[in-house]
């Protein structure tokens, strides 16, 4: 059957910043009224590496997938939409080898992203939308609800890996009928984007499962807290409870039942601590963020201490998906200790960077070799982090280590978030650490002195190592010091910002040593150890370098070999990366 | 932190004040509203914020610097956020931010004389494929070299000037 073809626009943050907004434009301006066709957009498909990316399903609803399109495709791509010749857009359809990353993944959080207009509730409702709310509303009690998650086997995603089910079970049973329910999507590890992708992308499933679990814990307000530095997700997810709450799911009596909840959207204003549940707590009451002592948990009082609940957006994401498959379906996923899929953010030297879900259980070289295809640049892998700055760098001994909760601790990395940040061998371990370290040093709330001053103390070991001034000790030192901040911390950033450091001197004592013993970086990164010269057998002389350098430290005659003044050199790199005849070495 | 803010409009934040200043916990949105209106927070508004909700201009000012969103000073024309986080740094961020700090001469949280520039180096814009990347005014710029960034800078301000 014949029916109009569609031309879909991936508009995501990562689409737009690589120019889908202009591609929209084009292809709107060359699409004329003669053609038979429907310009609409999409959010994040997770296919990061290939954006901008336009889906032209043809008038017999096949897919023509084209990637890093420009503005200049647009005249093709509606030609082909014409005439329903496609074979001239071979240069931009997407590559089988590219297609892979795709099709080795088990989505089911993300399972709308990237397919439906996350800006029209009825291509959410058209994929099966809000009918687990429905089957959970007119079928099933609380107890039911709460039962079929525990069946689900469904922990956490935000970090810590907590059962679902344990946290609203406890606070359905807290006393009081005042009682809140909260999204975490304060997305903060640098290197994790799997939330703002589900926001930006499905926002209705967000909705959905949030109500689900309103439903649950018997609660009629709900409030999602989104990170400042995510400005579309704002828009789609404002735009998304509007149109929710008009079709009747949202507000007083959803879907003729007898049970209300509203949510409302509350904008964070950019602290890293906000992630941990009580310091949301106190941001969202207007307060400072810092964290709460424990107990009692939020289930018991939380937020205007009152009993709540908090999971983050990719845990919300899973809820209708099991309620309409059961918890049994997505149980059948995964590990032994862990359920189900876990969606990571791939990012770092891998070929194909981007979303990856994958079910738990697979290990992290299909993963990294298997699906984003390895390391790019012909280089080779070095360490993989996980965990952002909770988190620890994995090497490559250990890389058929299989992705679940306990597996990954045991290698002193978490699972996180999903961040997931690819290193190759000119990634410096030592200075890794230090980033982090520095990180956690600025985002340390300041209640706990162990957290503000023993980050701020490794950081200094750390930077001295880096600038070659590390002595015999430093390293049993920051191991001390490591353990003493994990001990002396109330929350979970304190306790685990130790871990990058922990984890970097466990698998890459060597590059320590070399660092304290022998003034050496050996990935050749930490700019204070690095001797630049000129090989005058490759020097053409061409003064190219002599007039880049900042420092004047490049002298020579013209088609004679020049020469640098290490005593100039301030190391900037500058000469090595203009040399077009690779004549300047590092050492 | 100045306090020697140029005078502002304080009717503009009336509306603002109306909608929150009896809402228990809303100091954020009263801070966050502020600065879209001012571009920053101008001690002028703190002290009106506080004579209004009754929470005092210490607590006020504790719970704006708290917060990396909020400034105190009037921003450029452009605001730069420069990513520093994992994949950018991966990337070769520190070699971005020396060029972008080198050509603007100016470091994070700091605002050019002529008023065209500020800068602000942040921990993640989440488009971590195009690393390493910076944001001017919402548009964002990925896969940078140092010259490629100076380029971009070099190109707004001649925009600016024309």
């Amino acid at each position: 059957m014949k029916m109009p073809a569609r031309i879909v626009v991936g508009e995501g943050s990562c689409g737009l910043a690589a120019g889908a907004a202009a591609v929209y434009d084009a292809l709107q301006k060359a699409l004329t009224a003669d053609v038979d066709a429907k310009l609409s957009i999409t959010g994040c498909v997770g296919a990061c590496f290939l954006e901008p990316i336009v889906d032209v399903y043809d008038d017999r609803g096949f897919l023509h997938r084209c990637v890093h399109v420009t503005p200049e495709n647009a005249n093709a791509i509606v030609t082909a939409v014409k005439t329903g010749d496609y074979a001239g857009l071979s240069d931009i359809l997407i590559k089988p080898e590219d297609e892979s990353f795709l099709t080795k993944q088990t989505r089911i959080a993300l399972r709308h992203c990237g397919v439906i207009d996350p800006e029209n509730i009825d291509e959410y409702l058209a994929d099966d939308g809000y009918q687990a709310l429905e089957k959970v509303l007119k079928t099933m009690t609380p107890e039911q609800v709460i039962e079929e998650i525990k069946i689900s086997g469904l922990a956490g995603r935000g970090g810590a890996g907590f059962p679902t089910w344990f946290k609203w079970n406890a606070a359905r049973q807290s006393a009081g009928t005042e009682k809140y329910l909260i999204c975490n999507a304060d997305e903060g590890d640098p290197g994790a984007f799997m939330d703002r992708a589900v926001i930006e992308s499905d926002p209705h499933n967000l909705i959905e499962g949030m109500l689900i679990g309103a439903y649950a814990i018997g609660c009629a307000e709900a409030v999602v807290y989104v990170r400042a530095e995510y400005p579309l997700a704002i828009v789609r997810l404002t735009e998304a409870i509007k149109q929710a709450r008009e079709r009747g799911y949202l507000g007083r009596h959803i879907l003729g039942t007898d049970f209300s909840c509203d949510i409302r959207i509350k904008a964070g204003a950019g602290a890293f601590v906000c992630g941990e549940e009580t310091a949301l707590i106190e941001s969202l009451e207007g307060s400072r963020g810092m964290p709460r002592l424990k107990p009692p948990f939020p289930a018991e009082a939380g937020y205007w201490h009152k009993p709540s609940n908090i999971n983050n957006v990719e845990t919300w994401a899973n809820v209708s998906w099991i309620i309409n498959h059961g918890g049994a379906a997505f149980a059948a996923m995964g590990t032994a200790n862990s359920k189900g899929t876990k969606v990571f953010a791939v990012t770092g030297k891998v070929k194909r960077g981007g979303l990856v879900e994958v079910p738990m259980g697979m290990t992290l070289r299909d993963v990294i070799f298997g699906i984003a295809g390895g390391i790019r640049d012909g280089r080779e892998f070095k360490a993989v982090q996980l965990g952002g700055p909770s988190g620890g760098c994995i090497p490559a001994s250990l890389l058929d280590t299989v992705i679940d909760y306990k597996s990954l601790q045991a290698t002193g990395a978490i699972m996180g978030s999903g961040g997931m940040v690819v290193m190759d061998d000119s990634t410096c371990m030592v200075g890794i650490a230090k980033f982090f370290l520095d990180f956690t040093t600025k985002e340390s709330c300041g209640k706990c002195v162990h957290c503000r001053i023993g980050t701020k103390r490794l950081g200094e070991i750390l930077t001295r190592i880096v600038n070659g001034q590390g002595k015999e000790g430093d390293v049993e030192l920051l191991e001390e010091l490591c353990n003493t901040v994990k001990a002396g911390a109330l929350c979970g950033l304190g306790q685990s910002a130790p871990n990058p450091v922990l984890t970097t001197i466990r698998y890459f004592r060597d590059e320590y040593d070399e660092h304290i013993r022998d003034k050496k970086c050996p990935a050749k990164a930490c700019p204070a150890l690095l001797t630049y010269s000129i090989d005058p057998d490759r020097c053409k002389g061409c003064s190219a370098c002599a007039k880049k350098c900042p420092v004047q430290a490049i002298s020579g005659e013209v088609k004679k070999p020049f020469t640098i003044d290490p005593a100039k050199c301030i190391r900037c790199g500058m000469c090595h990366n203009t040399c077009r005849f690779g004549a300047v070495t590092v050492e | 932190m100045s306090c020697n803010n140029p005078s502002v409009d304080l009717t503009l934040l009336e509306p603002t004040l109306a909608e929150y200043a009896d809402v228990k916990g809303s100091l954020i949105s009263i801070l966050q509203k502020t600065q879209e209106l001012y571009g920053y927070v101008p001690m002028d508004a703190v002290y009106r914020i506080s004579e209004r909700t009754g929470v005092s201009p210490a607590k006020i000012l504790g719970v704006a610097t708290f917060y990396s969103q909020f400034r105190f000073q009037p921003m450029g024309k452009y605001l730069v956020m420069l990513c520093k986080g994992t994949a950018c740094y991966v990337n070769g961020a520190e070699r971005i931010l020396d060029a972008v700090t080198d050509e603007l001469g100016i470091g994070s949280n700091e605002t050019t004389e002529d008023g065209l520039f500020s800068l602000s180096v942040v921990a993640c814009l989440g488009c971590c494929s195009l690393a390493p990347v910076m944001m001017i005014n919402d548009k964002a710029y990925g896969s940078l070299t140092p010259d490629k960034a100076r380029q971009i800078l070099r190109d707004l301000r001649k925009e600016a000037q024309t």
